[in-house]
């Protein structure tokens, strides 16, 4: 990946032309996104600390949850950064988005900040989501979760397309799953159903090779995740590199607000950690492969040597970035070990919307719990 | 105005519920209006339906043969002329899909009605109802409303066999984040189908294919576009002394028939509608059974863990045991996959004579 030139732009100041290493892999499409992608220094700058903030979150999650402050579920992301920015960074915040439960990348694109995260896998009142979710479980606004059952979300975000096709407002739906949901039966009745009615709908594949212990080649006939969708047209995209990512959904958002209907990217990613924190990660893989992607596909070492290498930043640059970014998760960490749970009172509470207050039976008949919304 | 007059039948002396139906619309604009009209369930829901899509445009249909076929039962009869495509949505044989994408929509701000042809089928999409539609509002610490509405036919129908015939008011009754009613008369339908659309929450209208064809007197009130049923009130549809009689949906007038026959002996039902299921009013069967001392439930699905269970359960625990003169029955369908021989059939779900058999048996005569 080299760059082919740069040129003075008065607004956003110097801009990088990049072509990008990897072609797409096309189905049902003539042509696909193009293979050159504009970057100005603000905005790498701008994905550089993203991504860095998303890693150093997982990895202290991993920390807390090793010292038995988050507990339960806890399914990381690290090494997939450049999915979750990438797909931000061709969107906009007014679009819709959903994803299964390695959720918590997402859950910061698209609005939340660190110490609310943290604080919701620490189970806190000051959470995402009060405490009562969990990892699984964050929401945001246009970010429809966080989602525990595998492919259930794919339907759900098939319906906020179909909400936003309704409503005529010309946003999409981002629609997230794994190669291990791909296989789940109500994605293919999605799959028909969105292409009927053309929602507007980017399917995307997070494929990182595993669904849970089981290799893609295990689990699926067909692991062209991006042509399962046989009458919806797809692509197969490079999900470590950020600009790749960013192009490909930047393509599909263009196809779909042009009411072409839904379209499918597979991103060919990879987690560094295993399926979750009770998972090592070693037994169906081995430590050399998880090695070889750290050292030559590591997506914010790709975008780093990227800027670095065409002067779009000095080493000092990002090494201040590094620095606020530790002393961000820090303090988010500070807050979500601090943070104290929910309050009791709080146990029924919001199991409606809009409803009058009412009353929950408790463990035994005696024990009667209040319940606002 | 024209379903309704079109809904119009010819009562005959002395028959509770006689069902005649005719289309001919010039008959009845001749005769002009009623005080009181009769409305079958089927008609009754149609308005509902119909009312509350014009009144909100985010309201809208979706589900098997709705909108070209006019509904699998006739229930959504003229809404797809009426509003088109966008509004009623005939959806493939996928119910875990379009009930999720039913879900998807009413996180995004829009009102659906999703119909399950019977809700046998909604098996497969269980999953949609309960995880995703009836805990979201709770995970999400309330950021997350689902407003939305599964409806459709519950429970035993006539001749068709064990796939298609069970209930399911103590499944969805189970289920916190939910609410479940559980509609009798042509009232109960307009009135707790039009709350259910109005509900800012995940809620279950449980319907009976049998009772659509029949017609029930609906008041002014009633038919008023406003009209709206509280979901978690029973209802007392006949006072009495002797005994309680709860029950939902068909039974309720399988309780109406024996309290008839068993006022002529002098004793005296209340029977109790309870309209909802979950939320369960309690409060109503407690103070009949204060009054009474004596409880029966009678409900058409299996009995273990159903909601007569429920009932004496709650019953036991409340102020209301210690006026029990005898303990709580439950009169119930049998224990058994629906069978299919008419005779079988009959005999699996509850007749008006087992009712007075557990009347007269709970009185010790």
């Amino acid at each position: 990946i080299y760059h082919l030139e740069h040129r003075r732009d008065h607004v956003n100041g110097i801009i990088f032309f990049f072509s990008l290493s990897k072609k797409c892999d096309l189905h049902k499409l003539e042509e696909g996104p193009p293979v050159q992608a504009v970057l100005t220094r603000e905005e790498g700058l701008q994905y550089y600390r993203t991504m860095q903030i998303m890693r150093r979150m997982e990895l202290k999650a991993d920390q807390l949850y090793k010292q038995k402050i988050i507990r339960g579920f806890c399914h990381l992301y690290d090494g997939q950064e450049a999915c979750a920015v990438g797909i931000e960074a061709g969107i906009n915040l007014t679009d819709h988005l959903i994803t299964a439960y390695r959720a918590h990348g997402y859950t910061l694109t698209r609005g939340g900040t660190v110490r609310e995260i943290m604080a919701e896998l620490t189970g806190r009142r000051g959470g995402i989501a009060k405490g009562k979710g969990g990892s699984m479980h964050m929401y945001a606004k246009n970010f429809y979760g966080g989602n525990g059952i595998v492919g259930a979300q794919v339907p759900l975000g098939a319906g906020v397309a179909l909400a936003c096709k309704y409503q005529g407002k010309n946003e999409l739906c981002v629609c997230l799953y794994g190669d291990g949901a791909a296989n789940q039966g109500q994605i293919f009745e999605t799959y028909n159903m969105a292409s009927l009615w053309k929602l507007p709908c980017i399917f995307i594949c997070e494929n990182n090779r595993y669904g849970m212990g089981t290799s893609v080649e295990r689990a699926a006939a067909s692991t062209d995740y991006y042509k399962r969708g046989d009458f919806i047209p797809g692509l197969r995209v490079d999900g470590m590199d950020i600009l790749c990512v960013r192009e490909a959904t930047k393509f599909a958002a263009d196809h779909c607000r042009s009411g072409k209907g839904p379209i499918i990217m597979e991103l060919q990613t990879y987690r560094y950690h295993g399926h979750s924190m009770s998972d090592p990660g070693i037994s169906y893989r081995t430590r050399e492969e998880i090695q070889e992607v750290r050292s030559k596909s590591d997506p914010i070492s790709m975008l780093k040597d990227r800027m670095l290498n065409n002067n779009m930043a000095s080493v000092e640059e990002l090494k201040e970035i590094d620095v606020e970014v530790r002393k961000e998760i820090e303090d988010a960490a500070q807050f979500a070990t601090t943070d104290p749970e929910p309050p009791l009172e709080d146990l029924c509470n919001h199991i409606f919307h809009n409803e009058p207050p009412l009353e929950v039976r408790g463990t035994n008949p005696w024990v009667k719990l209040k319940s606002v919304s | 105005m024209s379903s309704l007059f079109s809904s119009l039948k010819m009562m005959t002396k002395g028959a509770m519920r006689c069902v005649l139906i005719t289309n001919h619309l010039k008959f009845f604009e001749t005769i002009g209006n009623f005080q009181l009209l009769q409305v079958t369930v089927r008609d009754a829901l149609n308005q509902a339906m119909d009312e509350e899509l014009e009144r909100d445009e985010r309201v809208f249909l979706l589900g098997e043969e709705v909108a070209q076929y006019d509904g699998a039962y006739k229930v959504s009869r003229g809404l797809w002329k009426k509003y088109g495509d966008k509004r009623i949505i005939d959806t493939p044989i996928s119910e875990m899909g379009f009930a999720g994408i039913a879900v998807g929509a009413a996180m995004a701000g829009l009102r659906p009605i999703c119909e399950f042809m019977t809700f046998n089928f909604s098996m497969q999409a269980i999953d949609q109802v309960i995880n995703s539609a009836a805990k979201t509002c709770y995970m999400s610490a309330g950021l997350q409303a689902v407003p939305i509405v599964f409806r459709g036919p519950n429970g035993a129908s006539a001749g068709v066999a064990a796939q298609h015939s069970q209930c399911f008011a103590a499944w969805y009754g189970h289920c916190p984040g939910l609410k479940v009613v559980s509609p009798w008369n042509s009232e109960d339908a307009r009135g707790l189908l039009k709350s259910a659309i109005r509900d800012d929450n995940p809620v279950v209208v449980l319907e009976n294919e049998l009772m659509y064809g029949v017609a029930f007197e609906v008041s002014e009130q009633g038919l008023s576009k406003d009209f709206t049923i509280p979901i978690g009130k029973a209802k007392v549809e006949r006072p009495g002394n002797h005994v309680t009689l709860v029950s939902h949906s068909r039974m309720v007038g399988h309780c109406l028939d024996a309290a008839a026959v068993l006022a002529k002996e002098g004793i005296e039902c209340e029977v109790i509608n309870l309209r909802t299921i979950r939320p369960l009013d309690v409060e109503t069967i407690e103070a009949s059974v204060v009054k009474t001392n004596h409880l029966i439930t009678v409900e058409g699905g299996w009995p273990q863990f159903g909601v007569g269970a429920e009932i004496c359960a709650r019953i036991m625990e409340g102020p209301a045991f210690n006026y029990l003169d005898a303990p709580v029955i439950r009169v119930t369908g049998v224990d058994i996959p629906m069978p299919y021989a008419k005779i079988l059939e009959d005999n699996s779900t509850p007749q008006i004579k087992d009712i007075i058999f557990s009347v007269k048996k709970t009185l010790n005569m």
